[in-house]
């Protein structure tokens, strides 16, 4: 009894696996649903550039979270001197991590040392000197300075998570790029506008009073006392957008001492507004700060632009209102960015939407070129080799289950290089056959039987196959490491490509032709 | 059925010289178009700016939309896309004027305004000028790491010399790496770290490795060469597609290799030449139908892919052709002249 060969298994495993992996998906598809309802529940997806979407590259500005740190525990160390009654003669900035502090009572310096360096244990503590004076110098320890601009990247990517869930895009993909970039994919994602309001947005919230002095027509011809600045309302305020109003420069409450941000209504205009709510030491700041400016004007600014300045009635504890002609959209946006405001200010470093139709046309394009193809490919392999060329489009059309299945197994995207990816593994996949095909006539010509020109083609054409598609497959493992999105996509599918056609010509083909000669004891080879 | 006869005897070998002239003239009017044009046309993957897929309610006159553009202060270019009057344009925006937020409702508003017609967009790309330049470092040293490691692939197939090539691949690599840390311009890099791995194949006796890199340069420069002279634009997927060429391109040139070592062996005695020639001559079936059969292919994908995949397809139909021309025509003379200088 003739012992199983391991070749026919092999290929019924393999390719019963790849079927296994793309039914879920054909099922999905034909029941038109969502996600595939057939075990392994694994899904081919499409790219956002065939399916549609939303691609966003977030910066965060790790430098200003450092810096802004530093600014904190400046403030702080002039209330610690304070409070230890420590005299400062000079406090200074003197770059984004240093700053120092000369002493008036130099018979104190080694005591203020101490106490100094124990409060602020995250900077180490030099002596030097400012303008003659003996001095001590903060810097940052660069431990620190990595943990802050680590925590702050992690925050940032949190806060992004939190309101794309908000945002309710399906299936979203946010993750880590770098060590200050995030990727953010939203899938189906049409209203491009309100994303990047909602997600690209920093929602740094500060509270300045308005310099009523200035006139912002002078402020508009260059005539700014120093102290204040020129803002504008913001853009899509539809009564207001633009205006130019002249702020005091110092900020005297921000976003971080919020606890609550909600949309509300009007009772009696039915009016959106933002209701915000702040926390203990907020509260206290912001009782303070409308005790002392009753009358006056307090502008509410949000990222630079300024939404709205209402006048100062009376002391103020707890709560706030942001008022601004918002529609429901706005308001919601707005509340949403307070909530889950970013530690330190983001950018939108790259962009890029497609819509769903032209994503639908653009599969339907590839499909067709990749029909168009194959069918001209099956058609000339049968031609040129005959029965053998029957084989190789049996191989071919195995080449396109595997790859397939090899997307939908490893969850990988398809893409639009990606189709072409495939329609180009069609071609060279005939390669592969056309290599063992040319040197079996050869062997035929040099008047081998058909067992021996059969055994010595594969084996000669082995080595040269293998040989001539790893250099594919190290292009296409280069390009996926550097590539990203669609061009990820295209070295995906060409890597399953090479893999499933040097399989099927090397293991299915010899499979087939080994069953017709052994089993079916075919005398001649049509090829 | 046969395209090839098994007998067919031409003489490649002889007619070198006329290849040499013919590559060396595309080579020069691909560099000389390059330089004319200050390098490649880049896409905003490498240049920045912003990229607009605005498809009218009705059919408009590209001019219209030129001037509706300048009219609402957008300067950039307009390609009419996929079919004549199908109402489809394709609009770059230049960096400097796309810096704004929320562009794509402003073009489309200002459009709508200009042309009294419905408008929507149907893709949208906003590229910073941070990220292309990021995208321009990543292609070159894709590209440039690509070719070591083939090199290394084939110094050590076809010459055994496994271990030489990889610590020779493996210097170069950390020196360009270094060197890139330390901001060196990019391409400057390659370039430098091209002509040293030449030499040093020269000097170490890496024929074989030589022979398929110079036909690899050669087929990247006439692509590229021909994309600047076609004014097409150049963009991650034409990388892409460069690196796949390079692929294939080497596909084509190891199946010769293959042959002629083989020949090598069993002919000892005959002249190299005549060995190389033999060596093409048996596989040019093999060559003429694979390339041909791709190339089909490719034209499918380039005739019925749309617009957005043309580019694409018109790199691969021709590194594909130059591909399959240099292995026969660049890569196996080198190996010859190589010989010859024993």
């Amino acid at each position: 009894m003739k012992t199983l060969s391991w070749r026919p298994i092999v290929v019924l495993v393999v390719l019963l696996a790849a079927l296994v992996f793309v039914l879920p998906t054909l099922q999905m598809v034909s029941d038109k649903k969502d996600q595939p309802t057939l075990w392994p529940h694994k899904k081919i997806n499409l790219g956002l550039d065939l399916q549609g979407g939303m691609h966003l590259v977030l910066q965060v500005d790790l430098a200003k979270a450092v810096e802004s740190a530093v600014d904190r525990s400046y403030d702080d160390l002039r209330s610690f001197l304070r409070q230890n009654h420590i005299r400062p003669k000079a406090l200074r900035r003197i770059d984004p991590t240093t700053f120092a502090v000369s002493l008036a009572d130099l018979e104190k310096f080694p005591e203020s040392k101490g106490l100094i360096a124990d409060e602020f244990r995250d900077y180490t503590i030099d002596e030097s000197d400012l303008d003659g004076d003996r001095a001590l110098e903060l810097k940052l320890k660069s431990s620190e300075a990595e943990n802050i601009t680590r925590l702050a990247f992690e925050k940032a990517i949190m806060k992004v998570r939190n309101r794309v869930d908000e945002y309710g895009a399906r299936e979203p993909d946010i993750r880590p790029q770098g060590e200050d970039r995030i990727v953010v994919q939203l899938p189906g994602v049409i209203d491009a506008e309100r994303a990047r309001k909602e997600i690209g947005r920093t929602g740094n919230l500060e509270f300045k009073l308005v310099d009523e002095n200035t006139d912002p027509r002078e402020a508009l011809k260059g005539n700014l006392p120093s102290g204040s600045e020129l803002k504008y309302y913001r853009k899509d305020d539809p009564d207001m957008a633009g205006r130019a109003i002249v702020l005091k420069k110092e900020t005297l409450l921000t976003g971080d001492y919020l606890s609550e941000a909600r949309v509300q209504f009007d009772p009696s205009s039915g009016q959106p507004y933002v209701g915000i709510k702040f926390n203990t030491k907020g509260s206290r700041i912001f009782a303070q700060i409308t005790e002392e400016n009753i009358n006056k004007q307090l502008a509410i600014v949000l990222d630079g632009e300024v939404y709205s300045a209402p006048v100062i009635r009376s002391k103020i504890v707890g709560e706030g209102i942001i008022e601004g002609n918002f529609n429901d959209d706005s308001a919601k946006s707005l509340a949403l960015v307070l909530r889950e405001a970013f530690p330190t200010p983001v950018k939108i470093l790259y962009e890029k939407s497609v819509g769903p139709s032209l994503g639908e046309d653009s599969i339907r394009k590839g499909l067709f070129s990749m029909l168009v193809g194959g069918v001209l490919v099956i058609l000339f392999m049968v031609l040129y080799y005959k029965g053998a060329g029957i084989i190789a489009d049996i191989a071919l059309t195995a080449n396109i289950v595997l790859i397939a299945g090899g997307l939908a197994a490893f969850n990988a995207t398809l893409t639009l290089p990606g189709i072409a990816g495939i329609i180009l593994t069609i071609g060279m996949a005939v390669d592969a056959n056309v290599l063992i095909y040319e040197r079996i006539r050869e062997e035929l010509r040099l008047g081998k039987s058909v067992r021996a020109a059969l055994d010595a083609g594969f084996e000669r054409a082995s080595l040269t196959i293998l040989d001539a598609n790893i250099t594919t497959l190290i292009a296409a493992l280069v390009l996926f490491q550097f590539g990203s999105g669609p061009v990820k996509g295209f070295a995906v599918t060409l890597s399953l490509g090479v893999v499933a056609s040097v399989f099927t010509a090397l293991v299915l083909s010899r499979t087939i032709f080994e069953y017709l000669v052994t089993k079916r004891r075919v005398k001649t080879l049509s090829i | 059925m046969q395209i090839i006869n098994p007998d067919v005897n031409i003489d490649f070998v002889g007619r070198r010289k006329l290849a040499y002239v013919l590559s060396l003239a595309l080579i020069l009017v691909s560099i000389g178009s390059l330089v004319f044009h200050g390098g490649p046309k880049y896409g905003i993957d490498f240049a920045g700016g912003a990229e607009v897929l605005v498809k009218f309610g009705a059919a408009v006159p590209i001019e219209k939309v030129k001037s509706a553009l300048s009219a609402i202060k957008m300067e950039g270019a307009v390609q009419a896309y996929d079919e004549e009057d199908s109402g489809f344009f394709r609009i770059l925006i230049d960096p400097k004027n796309s810096a704004t937020e929320n562009l794509d409702k402003t073009l489309k508003a200002g459009l709508e305004a200009e042309m009294q017609t419905t408008v929507s967009i149907e893709s949208f790309e906003q590229v910073g000028p941070q990220v292309g330049s990021d995208m321009r470092e990543k292609a070159l040293l894709a590209m440039f790491f690509a070719l070591l490691f083939i090199t290394v692939y084939i110094s050590g197939r076809f010459e055994l010399k496994w271990l030489l090539s990889a610590a020779m691949a493996g210097g170069l690599a950390f020196l360009v790496y270094a060197l890139h840390l330390v901001h060196l311009s990019i391409p400057i890099l390659m370039v430098a770290a091209l002509v040293v791995s030449l030499v040093l194949f020269y000097l170490l006796s890496l024929k074989y490795a030589m022979g398929a890199i110079v036909a690899l340069i050669h087929d990247v420069t006439i692509t590229v060469g021909l994309f600047s002279i076609f004014g097409k634009e150049f963009s991650l997927p034409i990388i892409a597609a460069i690196l796949t060429i390079i692929g294939y391109s080497l596909n084509d040139t190891i199946i010769v290799f293959d042959r002629i070592r083989e020949n090598l062996r069993k002919y000892q005695k005959r002249p190299m030449a005549e060995i190389v020639n033999r060596s093409i001559n048996e596989t040019l079936s093999r060559t003429i139908l694979t390339s041909g059969t791709t190339l089909v292919v490719v034209a499918a994908l380039f005739v019925l892919g749309g617009g957005i995949i043309h580019d694409f397809a018109f790199a691969l139909l021709v590194g594909i052709a130059v591909g399959t021309y240099s292995s026969i025509f660049v890569a196996s003379p080198i190996l010859l002249a190589w010989q010859k200088r024993k």
